[in-house]
């Protein structure tokens, strides 16, 4: 039997197909299920129905969202402990696992899956969290979801889904020096733009893709939902495989030469047919950052913030909110706005790569503004330790904290004031995410690092290089 | 689920080009729970200075817009987080229909379990129903979702919604009651993950 050429993402959906009704709407078998204490709307719904969770081996509860980054285990705030307490309770009356706040493996969802080996090419991993498309630098169909689609997960392990339309992004060429994948993923929202890749899974593929480590191949799918794509995906190969070898919850030698049989037919079929294609040549791409109140105002570091333009009314009033929201003058250079405060962590960059770029700038120097840096996950943490690069950011000035979301969204606490301004590795620059009144500026780990060194946006390539 | 047919009511323009879920409802709110109401939360830090006072002069607060049940976007709608609590904000304040040139995939997904329609309206009928509303006397429309049709007075405007999606609007469905039915299909597909993938079980 010959079938026509698929994409990749065309075998992860056929493989996951339960049932597909004659309206094209399909049920998809889902195989891991991450839940935060975020989840409490959906536990709720369960509730409702007197249902139970149809599969507690495959949901794993990780408390990241709203936990402390400082004098752990105590939760000060009353309302946070609560959801946190909840999302305990849920975890033992439905007999799942669950890594909390005193786990050594607790983290940020997105982090911990892969350490623990739960993400694996060829599953489909959903959460209730938009940044679950990290997961696809596995080769996994990974996508966030919202609480009422996490109660129908949690109580039939399936999900209804529509085919998305599936799109390529071939990045050739290389990175440069200090240029990483976090640059790679702002080119790519400001080329495509903040919806453009909407109703599309995205597959990053070419030499560049290939040349990526599997933490920065994370960062680049994270980000993908910032150009509107629910889901990206990259083919497993050698560098996946060896990450997934030995993971606690990876098949082992019984298993693992049929799990590997399989990975290693999740690639692009030569001829296979995507409904857009784009091509990138990393090579051109500069070290990155946001401007404005959307990733889509990304600009490189040498670049300007934009001029109003009278032709396009709509365009320019967003414009016009966006620097006065921003405090930022139309024209001005990127290198001139003044940073106040840093922030390094999130799904996006606290990976032991990250942590280690960022360090490799601080080394030998004093950042001028206070700073945070959480890790992504307690195995980070550890990790990092062993290496000494917490004592770099303490003695840089910047302050060592505990793996959480922390001040990405800003639900535990740790938040900007307003009008304060922060250099950060999320993911998201919208008004007030970081806290009300706060200003993002989205940019990679060494990037950061740079911006603390010098207390303003700064091209990290300039800086001179230490001896020693 | 309450099901969406026909609406009528005061509509009020967001002439925002761009509205995320973390304007839609701050994450700091979302701790609270639903059965006090997101209402009051809904485009929070656009509607209220920091002291916690309504500053008034927000679109939404604005007299002519009281009692609103449809939102009209000046562009995309409902991008960023996944949070369903964003849907939770626009159905407790009273909105049962959002009318946008695009929106978030996982938003249209939330805002159609929860009974709200995500209506597109391209360009140039929405920049048309935006100058409408805002000149209209008494800024109201009508939302056909049978016949797909956003209609004021002398005007009509089409609008585009997922087939499937628009079935489950019109008929109330509730997708796990629907799912169950599929009970031995879904435990056919697992028995034979069992016996072919076990890992993706993690049996081994």
């Amino acid at each position: 039997m010959t079938t026509a050429p698929r994409t990749l993402f065309d075998k992860l959906w056929d493989s996951h197909v339960v049932t597909t009704r004659a309206d094209g709407e399909t049920l998809l078998w889902v195989d891991r299920h991450f839940v935060h204490e975020g989840s409490h709307h959906a536990f709720r719904k369960l509730d409702e129905r007197n249902a139970k969770v149809a599969e507690p081996a495959l949901t794993f509860g990780i408390a990241d969202h709203y936990v402390p980054t400082r004098g752990r285990p105590a939760i000060a705030d009353a309302e946070v402990a609560g959801m946190v307490d909840r999302l305990s309770a849920n975890a033992v009356r439905h007999g799942f696992r669950l890594i909390g706040l005193d786990d050594p493996e607790q983290g940020i969802v997105h982090v911990v899956g892969p350490e623990l080996g739960l993400t694996l090419p060829g599953l489909l991993v959903v959460c209730g969290d938009s940044h679950t498309s990290t997961h696809g630098a596995f080769g996994t169909y990974a996508f966030g979801i919202g609480a009422s689609e996490v109660a129908h997960v949690l109580m039939t392990q399936t999900l209804w889904q529509r085919k998305p339309k599936r799109m390529r992004i071939t990045v050739t060429g290389a990175l440069g020096p200090h240029v990483s994948a976090k640059d790679l993923a702002l080119h790519v929202i400001a080329t495509v733009g903040v919806n453009g890749a909407q109703g599309h899974v995205v597959e990053y593929a070419g030499p560049a893709i290939a040349g990526l480590s599997m933490e920065a191949r994370q960062t680049l799918c994270n980000m993908s939902i910032e150009a509107g794509a629910r889901c990206a995906v990259i083919a497993p190969d050698e560098a996946t495989f060896a990450w997934v070898r030995g993971r606690r919850h990876a098949p082992t030698s019984d298993t693992l030469d049929a799990a590997l049989a399989i990975w290693h037919t999740l690639v692009t079929d030569p001829g296979a047919v995507f409904d857009r294609e784009m091509e990138i040549d990393a090579s051109a791409i500069a070290p990155m950052v946001t401007w404005g109140v959307s990733p889509e105002d990304a600009a490189p570091i040498s670049g300007y913030v934009p001029v109003l333009q009278a032709s396009d009314p709509v365009r320019a009033s967003y414009l016009s909110d966006a620097f006065t929201y921003m405090g930022l003058t139309p024209g001005m250079a990127l290198t001139d706005i003044a940073i106040n405060r840093v922030f390094i962590g999130s799904c996006t960059n606290a990976r032991l790569e990250d942590l280690r770029a960022a360090a490799a700038v601080l080394r030998g120097r004093r950042a001028r503004i206070p700073g945070l840096v959480s890790p992504g996950s307690s195995a980070v943490k550890r990790a990092a330790e062993a290496e000494g690069i917490d004592q770099v950011f303490t003695d840089a000035g910047l302050e060592w904290a505990d793996p959480g979301c922390s001040m990405c969204v800003g639900m535990n606490g740790d938040r900007l004031a307003p009008g304060e301004r922060c250099a950060s590795t999320t993911n998201r620059n919208f008004r007030g995410r970081q806290g009300p009144g706060g200003r993002t500026h989205l940019m990679s780990p060494a990037m950061a690092a740079a911006a603390a060194v010098t207390g303003h946006l700064t091209d990290v390539r300039t800086l001179p290089v230490l001896e020693g | 689920m309450q099901p969406f047919t026909k609406l009528h009511g005061v509509a009020c323009p967001l002439a925002l080009a761009s509205v995320d879920t973390d304007q839609l409802i701050p994450a700091r709110f979302m701790v609270r729970s639903r059965s006090d109401g997101y209402g009051g939360y809904l485009l929070h830090d656009l509607r209220f200075a920091a002291d916690g006072e309504k500053n008034g002069a927000f679109v939404l607060d604005l007299p002519r817009y009281a009692g609103a049940k449809v939102l009209v976007a000046a562009g995309s709608f409902g991008t960023g987080s996944s949070r369903e609590a964003a849907v939770y904000a626009l159905w407790d304040y009273g909105i049962r229909c959002v009318i946008a040139s695009s929106f978030g995939d996982i938003f249209t997904s939330n805002a159609t379990k929860n009974g709200l329609l995500a209506a597109v309206v391209a360009e140039p009928a929405l920049t048309v129903l935006l100058g409408h509303l805002a000149a209209a006397d008494s800024p109201a429309l009508g939302v056909d979702l049978a016949q797909q049709v956003i209609t004021s007075g002398s005007l009509s405007v089409g609008f585009e919604v997922d087939p499937a999606r628009r079935l489950q609007l019109l008929n109330g469905w509730d997708d796990i009651d629907l799912t169950l039915r599929y009970s031995a299909e879904i435990e056919a597909y697992k028995g034979a993950l069992l016996a072919r993938q076990p890992w993706r079980l993690l049996h081994a």
